[in-house]
């Protein structure tokens, strides 16, 4: 295989990554925000996790591989993203962090202070993750500053400028209707009418900030700066994030639930689109971006890694889509149903 | 402090702490599975309690490990940059590999095990603990084959490439069979199901005392002290191997561990050596003769190069710099980390040499047995330690220096927020492991049976 088809290829296969986490860890974190603002009992909340909670740690695996594959296959992406986003990253592991070992810890005490505050972890974790991720792909999507030796030149407030503060909530909100969309499917009886009008609310935030990053950017430019225009693919996502509005209204659930998960993956691949075959774009110097091929691993490191990831990512897809199938059943917040 | 130093010491911060979880995680897993197995097989009831009792420990005890190690990984490049450029064409597959071929599997199949109970038919449920305990153990092998690669780089996996100024992989095979690793992932197995069988003691032993649940612990007390026996002669012999390793491959980390000044033929092993207050010099020891050249290389002759030769020969190979060790770090924690592995082998062999003989579980030794608990933390984190800091000044032994593997964009704020941040979580959720693992441990296995749902309501928004 030629050197430059492995590039793209990683390229490919890293965007996939990214497509999956968002779509699966997307509604995880909306789930996740959504917990102390749905659930108002103690069962309730413990039906919400249960949810997602034989899931999530699986779903959550799809950022590691991401982080692991932007390493072996384009290190300098890795050590310039990876070091110049330092601050923001370290927020988003403190939300991973608590949210984690809140999801274990908050059953296995009965004082109600104490799954309160876990549940608070759970959600503030999740929330801030959303936010960073979103918030650092919006600057990913605008460009940063690196110099020549591709190196990251800014700091922490380089990041939080409009367009990439609009991108986090942006973030936040999708992935709380997501996770509204996703809780419908999963409920039954009062916690389901709750987060089905919860998902109405949701939907109208979601769909103006949506609009308003779209439209951001177009005017400034950030849409076709690479060789491949996204041509219909951000209009598509539009029109699935406008069709789940009629869904949610409709109190069609599954087909709310598809719709924004398509706007999901839809508007992740206008991203790595509008970008390639940038990886990292220089605001500096556009001559300074970096890109698939001056930031990749050798041709045999990359060959290496995709044999490996020929025989392993089919095996993963299929018990990760088992155990969806495994757990497919709706959750009632009855008690004897929720004990482990 | 400098942004060097800064970054040091979080990454030494972040890896000891989630080396506290990890080891326990990779041997419980295992005592786990066969317990669950034993009651598949024989329905024997104690079986089923016990997969529960000591289930519910492994998993307060993995969460931790699992967000931990999410840190891991991003570190190389958040604080490390320079390394990761250099090296991350060789050392990012392992890690890719790791997250590919072992986080999913553990992760997935912990959340099928815990979710799926009378959900899942039965054997599935059964595969899905021996497949998590499997794909942790999977996961410390693929990062024990990336730190080899750190510690004593095989030379046919790599080459350095002149226009890119950074080494590139030319054979994965060389790497993935650097035998250095493969002694580090023997010691290492080996020393997680010693971590588990000691605390499966401690507690046990906790329980024996007080007449409780005796057939439960006995069962346990037994398995555990009979595991407990052979992966302390496992990581033995595993360490032995490599002491002998590191002679050829590592010299200076075995000078080092020795405070070895001057090279000596045959070797005395230092008991207890004092160095003056420059830490570069001996004022006064106490050694055994022969003793460090048996094991350094497995006879009694043999020669071990002392610190003042090594230095000088990097000296002239890499050019000036100081390339010896912090050594009174390198000295204790080997001392700490091979005492009390001794002492554990003695321990274990105790208890099965008891249990032999008769009944255990009215012995008056008993009471104290819950204090081993300590031996194998204290251990792990000195051998881990010696290993890193021994390899000091190198981060790739040989290749690269700490000095210039370091983000250089850092700023010392920048680091002084995130080391901050790190301690105050760490800490916190130290807490609250503690006191959860201490409850459910106490509580016993009555009790750890089910969690319950329907605590008084939570009232949202309150800030209690």
């Amino acid at each position: 295989m030629s050197y430059q088809f492995l590039q793209i290829l990683w390229f490919i296969l890293i965007a996939v990554l990214w497509i999956g986490f968002y779509f699966l860890e997307g509604f995880d974190f909306g789930v996740g925000m959504l917990l102390p603002f749905i659930g108002k009992k103690d069962t309730e909340r413990r039906a919400i996790i249960n949810s997602i909670g034989s899931t999530w740690d699986g779903n959550e695996v799809w950022l590691l591989t991401a982080g692991g594959a932007t390493f072996a296959a384009f290190p300098e992406w890795y050590a310039t993203m990876f070091s110049g986003f330092y601050l923001a990253l370290f927020l988003l592991l403190i939300g991973l962090i608590i949210r984690g070992v809140a999801f274990e810890y908050r059953s296995k005490d009965a004082n109600p202070a104490w799954r309160n505050r876990f549940d608070w972890m759970i959600a503030v974790g999740s929330f801030l993750a959303a936010l960073l991720l979103g918030a650092a792909f919006a600057n990913l999507a605008r460009g940063v500053p690196i110099n020549a030796d591709k190196m990251f030149t800014g700091n922490l407030f380089t990041l939080l400028n409009p367009y990439g503060l609009l991108g986090g909530v942006t973030t936040v909100a999708v992935f709380l209707l997501h996770g509204a969309n996703f809780l419908g499917l999963k409920l039954e009886g009062a916690l389901r009418e709750r987060v089905n009008a919860a998902a109405k609310k949701l939907w109208i935030a979601a769909t103006v900030l949506y609009i308003a990053l779209g439209i951001f950017t177009y005017i400034a430019g950030f849409w076709a700066r690479g060789i491949v225009s996204p041509g219909v693919v951000p209009i598509a996502a539009i029109a699935f994030l406008l069709a789940a509005g009629y869904f949610i209204n409709q109190k069609r659930e599954g087909w709310a639930f598809i719709m924004v998960a398509l706007n999901v993956v839809f508007t992740q691949v206008t991203f790595f689109l509008m970008t390639f075959p940038n990886v990292m774009t220089s605001t500096t110097n556009p001559n300074w971006s970096l890109t698939i091929y001056n930031a990749s691993s050798s041709q045999y490191t990359l060959t290496v890694m995709s044999i490996v990831a020929l025989i392993f990512v089919p095996i993963v897809l299929a018990y990760q889509g088992w155990t969806y199938y495994m757990f497919r059943k709706r959750i009632s917040d009855k008690k004897e149903s929720l004990v482990y | 402090m400098d942004p060097i130093t800064l970054s040091r010491l979080q990454f030494a911060l972040t890896t000891i702490y989630h080396w506290l979880f990890v080891p326990l995680t990779l041997g419980l897993g295992w005592f786990v599975a066969f317990m669950q197995t034993r009651y598949y097989q024989t329905k024997d009831e104690t079986w089923r309690k016990m997969t529960k009792f000591w289930g519910k420990l492994f998993l307060i005890n993995f969460a931790i490990g699992v967000v931990t190690g999410i840190v891991q990984e991003f570190q190389f490049g958040m604080n490390w940059s320079e390394y990761s450029r250099y090296v991350g064409d060789i050392f990012g597959a392992p890690l890719a590999v790791e997250a590919l071929l072992a986080f999913f599997m553990e992760s997935t199949f912990l959340g099928i095990w815990i979710f799926g109970e009378g959900r899942v038919p039965e054997k599935a449920h059964l595969a899905s603990i021996w497949l998590a305990a499997l794909g942790s153990n999977l996961s410390a092998i693929w990062i024990l084959l990336a730190n080899g690669f750190m510690q004593a780089p095989p030379a046919a996996s790599y080459v350095f490439n002149e226009a890119n100024g950074r080494l590139e992989m030319v054979n994965f095979f060389a790497l993935v069979g650097n035998p250095k690793a493969w002694i580090f992932i023997w010691h290492t197995l080996a020393d997680g199901l010693v971590m588990a069988s000691f605390l499966i003691l401690a507690v046990s032993a906790y329980h024996l005392v007080r007449k409780q649940n005796v057939d439960f612990f006995k069962r346990s007390f037994q398995m555990a002290a009979w595991v407990g026996l052979v992966a302390s002669l496992m990581i033995f012999f595993g360490g032995h191997a490599m002491g002998q390793f590191m002679y050829t491959s590592q010299p200076m980390k075995m000078a080092a561990l020795e405070a070895l000044w001057e090279t000596e033929q045959p070797a005395p092993f230092s008991l207890l050596t004092i160095g003056d207050l420059s830490g570069k010099q001996e004022v006064w020891s106490v050694r055994i003769p022969y003793a460090m050249s048996f094991l350094a290389c497995n006879n009694f002759t043999c020669e071990v190069k002392g610190v003042n030769e090594l230095q000088a020969q990097a000296v002239a190979q890499f050019g000036p710099g100081d390339y010896i060790p912090l050594m009174i770090v390198t000295y204790w924690t080997f001392r700490i980390m091979m005492f009390f592995g001794l002492i554990m082998i003695g321990i274990a062999a105790f208890f099965v040499w008891k249990m032999m003989r008769g009944d255990i579980t009215k012995a008056k030794w008993m009471k104290w047995v819950p204090w081993v608990l300590i031996l194998p933390y204290l251990a792990n984190a000195s051998g881990w330690i010696l290993t890193e800091m021994g390899r000091q000044p190198w981060i790739v032994y040989g290749l690269l220096k700490v000095q210039d593997a370091v983000s250089p964009n850092l700023t010392v704020v920048d680091l002084w927020i995130s080391l901050i941040g790190y301690t105050v979580v760490y800490g916190s959720l130290a807490v609250a492991m503690v006191y959860l693992m201490k409850k459910t441990a106490l509580a016993g296995p009555d009790a750890a049976i089910h969690e319950s749902v329907d605590v008084a309501p939570a009232i949202v928004g309150s800030q209690d």
